[in-house]
């Protein structure tokens, strides 16, 4: 850790002496958002306040998210609330708030002792609800809010003749309310730009927050939005210094890679263990956590080149992956680089990609092709058409293999546009099996992995690895993942171009370290100036995973 | 109610005098309760939907027989303990109009919401399930209840609104802990002490509605549609709290049941199954402890993905590239899969039938409404999409029928339930599948 800190203050220091480079565009901002928190968000947020035990004793009572142009983050702007879901909402407070102050949590979350346990004690409540309060909702309450929440805790201390109990009644009520839950940007005019908009220091903090800690601001933060820093260049540099300083930032770019890469699929998938006797359920969150870990130390702990996250063939490996990918190793999570002939190199040659991307009996060089152009890449890959003819794949027989059986859409020109975009970098894949693990043969025949992607040829698993990582579009693609997901929602093809476009040549010009990208994304004007609204026609219809545009095939 | 109602003209009858007089007309007998607990207290009336995956093989799914002792072809021959208790319907269309057929989408969204989607992202409004729960919903702890039996916390049929799902409970235990947790409250206990808690949330709920209101003014027209759905949540749940203070009315049939155990995640078939069976356990208690009174239950989505233990193909790729075996008239290991979805049907219905509550059972006074995604998957087919009913909702429909749809909008049941559970609209449904015709053949 000290030692990325060092790292991170080396560059900034680099970053000061260094400022040339196209300037930001001038009409660069942002619009002004409402977003639903998410249940990470929740959970990372109640830890931060009243710590992990706490946390993690209750499920976050929020929905699943829609994936929304390639980010469940970026769903969060259009979700909305049922009223069974606020139900559950309130269960959860009433949980936490009892948790916060029983015996054992009160002596060190609740800042006072009432003069009698027995009785209401408005000056304690009101510095417990001042202090608890403010990190909640994210910004100071003015003191009619106090006020009323303290009698909240009072009325309730008598009811209950319980002062904790009544303190934990006016807790819940902060915890349903619509402040908390939302995430909501509030403008105030910007005096650099007479008649246009900006965040608010507290929707600035918060926006900073949620991107690089996926968790609410925490006191330093809201105390320098109190006292305006955030709204001075050097403030502003100097909070994003120190939240991309802070072991937190871990937490968020995982959140951030785990939602980028679609890992909300791990939830429930399952392989056939008739097929796959070797694959559980612990192997294939052992599988997730491996790309996480192998992301975060390349991009964070070593600070590399985003690229080479495509064909790195450093890794972690545990006990019940090493079982997967043939090797032996030692208990825990322990650092292991693949053999150079081991056809591993890169994120896409792990089992997370490989088995997420397949069918619980099989592998999927559909499925793989497409995950690849539309996660990593930024690419839609259509959906087959409704009236789709299947007589040519049924009568193709028993074929060994996928490219045999694939080659029959070629022939069929309705298939053949799409699948030729998915299928030539999925079928490069095809020595890994449903589940990732390596393959010679299919069915008895050799496999053939030969392809190319977007004109780059290759006959290995390695060319295709090296093609992704050239691929001009993997870098612009993580720009726009995360500039939507900092800024929170999609981004806007009308608006967000220039933007887009500064960005990604400011990531080259860092070399493509993400910390530096993060730090750019964070102090540009984009993020704090706000964009006026409505931009209701080209807004994008909320996503729904219940239907997901899979290929229909293999 | 009207003075001539329903159930006096039908003990007329019963009691041998010689009725000639028409029965009246559906609107008149809508808010009936069925007959009473032994404790005098009135049965309610329940609304549940079910739902499984890429519909069926027609030429060994639709009896040959339309009306009452129709046959059961192969695929849906699991139903035979059941028939008596369930309607089946077949040859009623969904129509998208003007909108594109998105595969396995638009065939259930217009059963459930009454409207063509035009994307596959989009949802267009109100599932059915929340608008009858909004009529009969308001007595019981939960407005509503969902769970799914695939393990995924995303596969939900029930929308608020295009953004707004109500989350299926997916683990069997988290069902049991929401069902029986802090909150319970034992219809058939003797005491009842109102919790002062329960009375402070609820007074403390007005600031909260007020912050609401106030917040709703700071934001953009866009976000404020979503604020006024936080608001009326909380007014709901005002609501419930306001239950909470009351004592419940005793429900013989409700007991407390054991914690479940959570089970693996994955969709093979017989897992599936499983899974449905504990969430069928749990949902009846549910039922039969007066905690919801509309209740979904999701057997498998719209791409289904449940798979067959040796078989290479899930549900959902089979459906597009299994042959079929003119011999046998569908494809077989298709087929397979919506048996053994039939044979959950049939298990959900029996569950039901067989769950004692005063001189019947739960279903007698549930309307169940089962709906999939597509006729003929293969071709993503949606015309003649196959449904169900189940139960007799307090014995204003008949069972037991077959019913040929003559190519009907398939919302007339949507519709017919709507009206029998007393939500009181004059038609249900978009453009083509707008309809004001309830299907007359099923009411008692």
């Amino acid at each position: 850790m000290r030692c990325r800190q060092a790292s991170i203050m080396f560059i900034v220091g680099l970053l000061a002496a260094c400022t040339s480079g196209t300037p930001e565009p001038e009409d660069s901002a942002s619009p002004l958002r409402v977003r639903l928190m998410t249940g990470e968000q929740y959970s990372n947020t109640l830890a931060d306040i009243f710590g992990a035990d706490i946390a993690d004793s209750v499920a976050p009572p929020l929905p699943p998210l829609a994936r929304t142009d390639g980010l469940l983050a970026s769903g969060a702007t259009y979700a909305g609330v049922t009223s069974d879901q606020i139900q559950q909402i309130q269960q959860a407070a009433a949980f936490v708030a009892a948790k916060v102050v029983d015996d054992y949590h009160r002596d060190f979350l609740i800042p006072c002792e009432p003069e009698s346990n027995k009785k209401a004690d408005a000056t304690c409540a009101a510095q417990f609800l001042r202090k608890t309060g403010r990190l909640l909702y994210r910004r100071p309450l003015d003191e009619t809010r106090v006020a009323e929440l303290t009698r909240v805790a009072d009325s309730a201390a008598d009811q209950t003749e319980d002062f904790y109990a009544g303190l934990a009644l006016a807790l819940e009520s902060i915890l349903i309310s619509p402040e908390v839950i939302f995430i909501v940007d509030i403008a105030e005019p910007d005096p650099a730009r007479p008649g246009q908009e900006r965040l608010n220091a507290y929707s600035l903090a918060s926006r900073l927050s949620f991107f690089l800690w996926n968790s609410a601001p925490d006191d330093a933060l809201l105390l320098a939005a109190e006292r305006g820093e955030l709204h001075t260049q050097d403030g502003l540099e100097k909070a994003v210094t120190r939240l991309l300083s802070s072991a937190r930032l871990e937490d968020g770019l995982r959140a951030f890679f785990d939602d980028m890469m679609a890992f909300d699929e791990f939830a429930s998938l399952a392989k056939d263990p008739v097929v796959y006797p070797m694959v559980t359920g612990a192997t294939l969150a052992d599988a997730r956590e491996q790309t996480l870990r192998t992301v975060i130390d390349h991009i964070l702990d070593k600070d590399l080149d985003y690229r080479d996250l495509f064909t790195t063939r450093k890794t972690f490996m545990s006990m019940s992956l090493a079982a997967l990918y043939e090797t032996p190793t030692t208990n825990g999570w322990v650092a292991y680089e693949f053999p150079e002939e081991s056809n591993r190199s890169g994120l896409l040659t792990q089992v997370s990609f490989l088995a997420a991307h397949s069918h619980a009996v099989r592998s999927s060089p559909t499925l793989r092709g497409k995950a690849l152009r539309e996660l990593f890449l930024c690419q839609k890959v259509p959906p087959p058409p409704p009236d789709v003819d299947f007589s040519a794949l049924e009568d193709a027989g028993d074929v060994p293999t996928a490219r045999e059986r694939l080659k029959v859409h070629n022939s069929n020109p309705s298939c053949a546009g799409c699948h030729l975009i998915t299928d030539p970098m999925g079928l490069a894949l095809e020595n890994f099996d449903g589940a990732g693990r390596f393959r010679e043969t299919e069915n008895g025949a050799e496999l053939d992995i030969s392809g190319e992607l977007d004109g780059a040829e290759y006959d290995t698993v390695g060319g295709l690895a090296q093609a992704m990582r050239d691929h001009p579009k993997l870098p612009y693609c993580l720009v726009n993942r995360l500039y939507a997901y900092g800024t929170g929602g999609p981004v806007s093809l009308r608006y967000d171009r220039n933007i887009l476009s500064y960005f990604e040549e400011r990531f080259g010009e860092h070399n493509y370290r993400v910390p530096e990208l993060l730090r750019e994304i964070a102090i540009s004007k984009a993020f704090s100036r706000v964009r006026p609204a409505p931009e209701a026609a080209e807004q994008v219809v909320n996503g729904n995973r219940a239907n997901p545009s899979k290929l229909a095939l293999n | 109610m009207s003075k001539l109602s329903r159930r006096r003209v039908l003990r007329g009858m019963l009691n041998g005098s010689a009725v000639t007089i028409a029965l009246p007309l559906l609107d008149c007998f809508l808010n009936e309760n069925g007959t009473a607990l032994a404790s005098g207290t009135p049965i309610p009336q329940r609304f549940g939907t079910w739902s499984w995956g890429l519909g069926m093989s027609e030429a060994i799914f639709v009896p040959k027989k339309t009306g009452p002792n129709f046959d059961l072809p192969p695929e849906i021959a699991a139903l035979a303990p059941v028939q008596e208790h369930l309607n089946l319907f077949t040859n009623f269309h969904v129509f998208k109009d003007a909108a594109p057929n998105l595969c396995h989408h638009s065939g259930w969204v217009i059963l459930r919401s009454g409207i063509a989607p035009f994307t596959a992202e989009n949802r267009p409004g109100e599932t059915i399930d929340v608008t009858i729960a909004r009529k009969i919903g308001n007595a019981t702890r939960f407005r509503s209840l969902s769970a799914t039996a695939t393990g995924d916390v995303r596969d939900s049929f029930s929308y608020e609104n295009g953004n707004s799902v109500n989350v299926p409970e997916w683990s069997p235990l988290r069902f049991y802990q929401r069902l029986f947790g802090t909150d319970f409250q034992d219809p058939n206990a003797e005491e009842f002490t109102p919790d002062p808690k329960v009375m402070v949330r609820k007074s403390s709920l007005s600031t909260v509605l007020d912050e609401t209101k106030a917040l709703n003014k700071e934001i953009g027209a866009n976000d404020r549609a979503r604020l006024d759905q936080y608001f009326t949540g909380l007014r709901d749940l005002e609501r419930r709290f306001d239950l909470q203070l009351k004592k419940p009315d005793p429900r013989e049939a409700c007991i407390v049941t054991d914690r479940p155990q959570d089970l693996p995640s994955g969709l093979d078939a017989d897992l599936v199954a499983k899974r449905h069976r504990i969430m069928t356990d749990l949902m009846l208690m549910a039922i039969a402890c007066d905690q919801t009174r509309v209740f979904n239950m999701f057997y498998a989505s719209a791409f289904s993905a449940t798979t067959k233990p040796g078989y290479d193909k899930p549900h959902h790729t089979a459906t597009h590239e299994e042959a079929v075996d003119e011999s046998l008239q569908c494809q077989p290991n298709v087929s397979w899969y919506t048996r053994r979805a039939m044979e959950e049907w049939a298990h959900y219905v029996e569950a039901l039938a067989n769950f004692k509550e005063g001189d019947g059972s739960l279903l007698d006074n549930s309307l169940i409404y089962a709906t999939t995604d597509q006729s003929f998957a293969k071709i993503h087919g949606i015309e003649g999409i196959p449904m169900f009913s189940a139960g007799r909702a307090g014995g204003k429909i008949k069972t037991g029928l077959h019913i040929d749809g003559g190519g009907s909008p398939g919302c007339r049941l949507g519709y017919t339930a709507l009206r029998l559970m007393g939500v009181d609209v004059p038609s249900w449904g978009d453009k083509s599948n707008n309809t004001s015709s309830e299907i007359g053949e099923i009411l008692a």
